[in-house]
């Protein structure tokens, strides 16, 4: 870890105003933060602590969504009744990741802004184009089985994204509320993270010095039936080899509305907007089911030693279907 | 003594040093923050082999708080350690720390900076500049083995019969090869030594996180040209070791030789990274298995042939073959080994060395060479079930495997399994019952006990062995209580100094079977001695005979007289104790071959539409004779237990094939059990004591449960999914239904 300033302000206005230079990070629960600082491969000048702003309440709006504050933590947000009752996806994604002493630290807008878990961007010496732009990708022709992704990506990069919350959020839908110097905006969750592309190293659409200060649910889909399944080698405690989330609504025997986001695969939280589509209007079931994941994986490349995602990634879309509609 | 009147040995006692460990009292080796302290971070090698170019210190010597930073061109001259295990000198990696220029392996020591703080040190370290002359690594145990020709290892090599000729001839054989992956110890505490030399007086204190304080000591002393007495090691308490922390690391010498230049106290950790390079592992090996039978299902014919990955600076076999030379009835067979070296950290002893990968082998061969005879797996072992040695022609001191298979299978419920593979479902899982055998040495070393009886009329225990989390404290208490007939809770243990009475390394599932005869001993000799006190002038029994007296319940007195108490003797003589020491050998009668035995049955449950495997259930039936403490002992089986089913199913030190460098350094990465791995568990001990071994009748119960588990569980996996995967750690992969439509 290096030397760096410290604030801890107390308004949201602070926050964003005490920005001095390029380098500046924001602090939340520090389980992303930290562990990258003390591996040197994050190396902020400033941090601000936003530990203090008042970002830690869940809220409905008035129309029906829900206002999660950026603070508020992965257990209680997990934990919270109307995430368990409207948005089952949401709770199961976040109880099934990291540890409990983790999820109790780590906060909504933190998770969102999590880093890969490559290992050739942690190490902080091998080639890596997000850490070290134009300096190569160590990955796709290296170890890339467990971290790394088969959607999405391109030839700079092709970590997966690691987060569990944000599939569900992706599949739910959702908005990102952000607070810079320039005022407040609004970022649709889906154009919230950014594909490798030319850029590995833009992950987010945040503009330097913004703060995300909340996420908002949509209102849940009437009558949909929701759930999170996460395929990996453990049983606990290891980011997702292939996972899927879903939220079906059937009425008389069809489909009538369908999402699917997956993660574990794809260079950001995955919507299978196709694999959706083509669920629409039709019975439930193993064969449909099977379209719709074939359908979601039409376009993954597969590297070295990661083909098995590709096959087990359909499975975590076809079991989680069938699971939401039985 | 007759086993029905034991109060202590024999039953199942918490352990003493918890509430120590659980309040935070009990101090590892960086836990100890002396005065004037100061902190080392190393700098590590970035490349995996070459030399290096050029170090730039300057940035990081202009950097607050630094102190010294040391490197192959600014570090002491030391000797090499002898390296003799009989002398207590061994190490594992002979080459010095910054000995020259060459790098060997990626996380080798390049550089040490020393500064008035952890963080301090830390971000210095990250500033040292180190430029390389790389070569290209060799990284995998094959790439190892297209560029080198193995090493053999003469000396472990055993031969009988005519296995060759005996396999050719033979109606039914098989013939596999089977991988095991490189392993990291990980155990909970990192390495850390913390250094203290006195100029004044030419002594050096070592907190090191050690399962050998003698060993450490032993060695340090050579390394600095020092006398033994002037070095002391302390390890009152590590967060265990699994073979990692037997013998000095580099990281150890280089406090050392710190704290000596600076006449500073130094701390120096192992970050969690360097764990999975500079301090030991579990090698890679390739086995290749041959078993026969005639048409009955006996074995005519074994071999089992093994090479290893090793480092560059040292041949370290892992003997996969010293189970297989003994456990079943073979008349012709081999067992052989050899190394090969590749650009890693030097592998050294982890649980079961040998033993574990060996028996994942031969083990799965078993079942292999079942199914092509028609056997049943269980019944394949038992008729080939011998209690003779064949590879020392001596038989077994005790052996009860046939009661663990039986027994086991029983209480299993065996006979429910049906042989086809994937035959026995549950809903949308497949369920696989797999068995192996499990087996180990048992071992007996040289120890030494001190019992000293207080005035205050507790017993103090000491002796230079150390608790690395298996309960030693508690069965060393066990043991001095039923010597002494006093009450457990009157006896303090103290252990892990170097200063104590000399006491054995803690390894090799040896340590209460070597411990327990020196600790009654001693307390004989202690109670002998206080007997001495009371009959001497001005005693309490001042006209009696030492065999008038008896010592009972604590107290000491005339059979049917007034008893007194430890206290009050001590007391009238005004003395502060009576100490007994004892010394016994490690020696074992030649009449015998001592081997411990057991049995693992494993259920997996396969969710073929998902890819998913769990081991939902293992039962294992162990015969290490007297169980000393049942509840520390099924702790070690279960955690034994634990390990296997890592190596099974996770566990894969893995390094970048270009650089050389480790790619999951990390316990996010380096996938280990976690607690919702771990399945049903039971231990069934078989009770039997050995009285051909010691007089307590305890084999060794540290390190069997891991032998074998691996072995069932691939069993258990074939018998799901009909899929023989001779490779560990097994992945989903391996295992996947590649028709999607079929299984959905
Ligand atoms: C061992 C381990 C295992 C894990 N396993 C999983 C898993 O299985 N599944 C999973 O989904 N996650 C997992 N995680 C990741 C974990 O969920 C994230 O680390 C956590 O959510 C980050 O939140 P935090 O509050 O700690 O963020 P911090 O570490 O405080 O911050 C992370 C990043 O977000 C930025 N940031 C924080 N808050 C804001 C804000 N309000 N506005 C703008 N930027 C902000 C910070 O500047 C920083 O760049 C694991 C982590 C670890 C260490
Ligand atoms: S996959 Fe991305 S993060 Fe990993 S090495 Fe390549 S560029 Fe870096």
């Amino acid at each position: 870890m290096r030397n760096f300033s410290y604030q801890r302000p107390e308004s949201n206005h602070a926050a964003v105003r005490a920005r001095e230079g390029r380098s500046t990070m924001f602090l939340a629960g520090g389980t992303t933060l930290l562990d990258l600082m003390k591996l040197d491969v994050m190396r902020p000048e400033q941090v601000i602590d936003v530990n203090r702003l008042p970002l830690d309440k869940v809220k409905k709006t008035a129309d029906g969504r829900l206002e999660i504050g950026a603070l508020v933590s992965n257990t209680a947000l997990a934990q919270h009744p109307e995430v368990k009752t409207h948005y089952p996806v949401l709770s199961q994604a976040l109880l099934s990741g990291a540890s409990t002493s983790l999820r109790n630290k780590a906060t909504t807008g933190g998770n969102v802004m999590q880093r890969v878990r490559c290992h050739y961007f942690r190490d902080g010496v091998s080639p890596c184009n997000k850490r070290e732009p134009g300096s190569g990708c160590s990955a796709i022709n290296g170890m890339n089985r467990s971290v790394h992704a088969v959607l999405g990506t391109s030839d700079q990069c092709i970590a997966a994204h690691p987060s569990d919350m944000c599939v569900a959020m992706a599949a739910i839908g959702a908005t990102v509320l952000v607070n810079g110097p320039s005022g407040s905006r609004e970022i649709d969750f889906l154009d919230f993270h950014q594909l490798p592309g030319e850029t590995p190293y833009n992950e987010h659409a945040l503009r330097p010095g913004e703060l995300i200060t909340h996420v908002v649910l949509d209102a849940p889909a009437d009558g949909a039936r929701s759930t999170y399944l996460k395929l990996r080698d453990r049983a606990s405690y290891q980011f997702a080899l292939a996972s899927s989330g879903v939220i079906v609504a059937v009425q008389d025997n069809r489909i009538q509305h369908a999402r699917i986001a997956m993660g574990g695969v794809g260079t950001k939280p995955w919507r299978a907007a196709n694999a959706e589509q083509s669920l629409l209007g039709q019975p439930p079931g193993r064969e449909v089911f099977s379209r719709a994941a074939d359908i979601a994986f039409e376009n993954a490349r597969p590297y070295a030693h990661n083909a098995f995602k590709i096959p087990l990634g359909k499975q975590a879309v076809i079991r989680s279907l069938i699971t939401a509609t039985s | 003594m007759s086993e029905s009147n034991q109060r202590y040995i024999g039953q199942a006692r918490p352990r003493i040093d918890g509430p120590k460990k659980l309040s935070g009292e009990a101090r590892y080796a960086a836990d100890h923050h002396l005065p004037d302290m100061t902190y080392a971070y190393g700098v590590f090698s970035t490349i995996a082999s070459g030399r290096i170019n050029d170090i730039d210190t300057s940035a990081a010597e202009a950097m607050p708080g630094v102190i010294d930073i040391f490197h192959h061109d600014r570090f002491p001259s030391l000797h090499r350690s002898p390296d003799n295990f009989a002398n207590g000198t061994k190490v594992d990696e002979p080459r010095l720390p910054f000995e020259d220029d060459r790098i060997y392996y990626a996380g080798q020591f390049v550089a040490m900076v020393v500064a008035e703080s952890f963080e301090q040190a830390r971000a210095a370290a990250y500033e040292v500049q180190v430029s390389y002359r790389p070569d290209t690594p060799i990284t995998r145990l094959e790439e190892a083995l297209e560029q080198h020709k193995p090493t053999p290892d003469e000396g472990s090599r055993h031969e009988r019969g005519n296995p060759d000729s005996a396999w050719k001839k033979a109606p039914q054989r098989i013939e596999a090869v089977y991988n095991t992956a490189m392993e990291t110890h990980n155990p909970m505490e990192m390495h850390a030594s913390t250094a203290a030399w006195d100029g004044q007086s030419g002594r050096l204190v070592l907190y090191e996180s050690t399962q050998g304080v003698v060993f450490t000591r032993n060695t340090i002393a050579r390394m600095f040209g020092l006398l033994q007495d002037k070095v002391e090691v302390k390890a009152p308490f590590i967060g265990s070791g699994f073979g990692g922390k037997l013998f000095v690391w580099p990281h150890a010498v280089a406090a050392c030789a710190a704290t000596r230049s600076l006449g500073r106290p130094v701390q120096l950790m192992v970050p969690r990274a360097q764990m999975f390079t500079t301090t030991g592992h579990r090698p890679a090996t390739r086995q290749t298995l041959k078993l026969a039978t005639d048409a009955d299902g006996r074995l005519q014919a074994v071999i089992h042939d093994s090479v290893n990955s090793t480092s560059m600076l040292a041949d370290v076999p892992e003997l996969c073959g010293r189970c297989t030379k003994s456990l079943y009835a073979c008349d012709n067979l081999r067992v052989s080994h050899a190394t090969v070296p590749m650009n890693c950290g030097t592998p050294t002893a982890m649980r079961a060395p040998g033993a574990a990968p060996g028996l994942f082998a031969l083990e799965s061969a078993m079942d292999e060479m079942a199914e092509a005879v028609g056997m049943d797996p269980v019944a394949f072992r038992l008729r080939n079930y011998t209690e003779r040695d064949g590879s020392q022609d001596l038989p077994f001191s005790s052996i009860h495997l046939k009661q663990a298979l039986e027994e086991g299978a029983r209480r299993f419920g065996w006979e429910k399994r049906t042989a086809k593979p994937g035959s026995m479902r549950d809903g949308d899982e497949i369920l696989g019952w797999g068995v192996a055998a499990c087996n180990w040495e048992a071992l007996k070393v040289d120890a030494k006990a001190q019992v000293t009886l207080q005035a205050d009329d507790r017993v103090l225990v000491s002796c230079a062995t150390q608790d690395i989390g298996t309960g030693t404290y508690t069965v060393i208490a066990q043991g001095a209580a039923e010597a002494l007939g006093v009450p457990i809770e009157s006896i303090d243990v103290e252990l892990g100094d170097s200063r104590y009475i000399y006491g054995p390394l803690s390894g090799g599932s040896w340590v209460t079977a070597s411990i327990l005869p020196a600790v009654a001993q001693a307390a004989r000799a202690a109670v002998e001695e206080l007997k001495g006190y009371a009959i001497a002038r001005g005693g309490p029994f001042e006209s009696r005979k030492k065999d008038d007296l008896s010592f009972e319940n604590g107290a000491l007195g005339v059979k049917g007289g007034e008893m007194l108490s430890v206290a009050e003797i001590l007391q009238a003589r005004r003395l502060a104790n009576a100490v007994g020491e004892a010394s016994t050998s490690g020696e074992l009668g030649k009449a015998y071959s001592y081997r411990s035995f057991g049995a693992h049955f494993v259920e997996v449950r396969w969710d073929p539409g998902i890819s998913r495997l769990r081991v939902s259930h293992v039962l294992s039936a162990i015969d290490v004779g007297k169980v000393v403490n049942p509840r520390t002992a099924a702790n070690q089986v279960e955690g034994a237990v634990a390990m296997g089913l890592g190596m099974a199913l996770f566990e894969h030190t893995e390094f970048d094939q270009a650089s050389g460098l480790p790619v999951n350094n990390d316990y996010a990465e380096y996938l280990v059990p976690s607690h919702a791995d771990f399945p049903d568990m039971e231990v069934m001990f078989l009770h039997y004591p050995d009285y051909n071994f010691t007089s307590e009748g305890a084999r060794g119960v540290g390190e069997i449960g891991t032998t074998g588990l691996a072995g069932a569980v691939a069993n258990a996996i074939y018998h799901a999914t009909g899929k023989r995967i001779r490779d560990i750690p097994i992945r989903l992969e391996q295992l996947m239904v590649d028709d999607l439509a079929a299984t959905g």
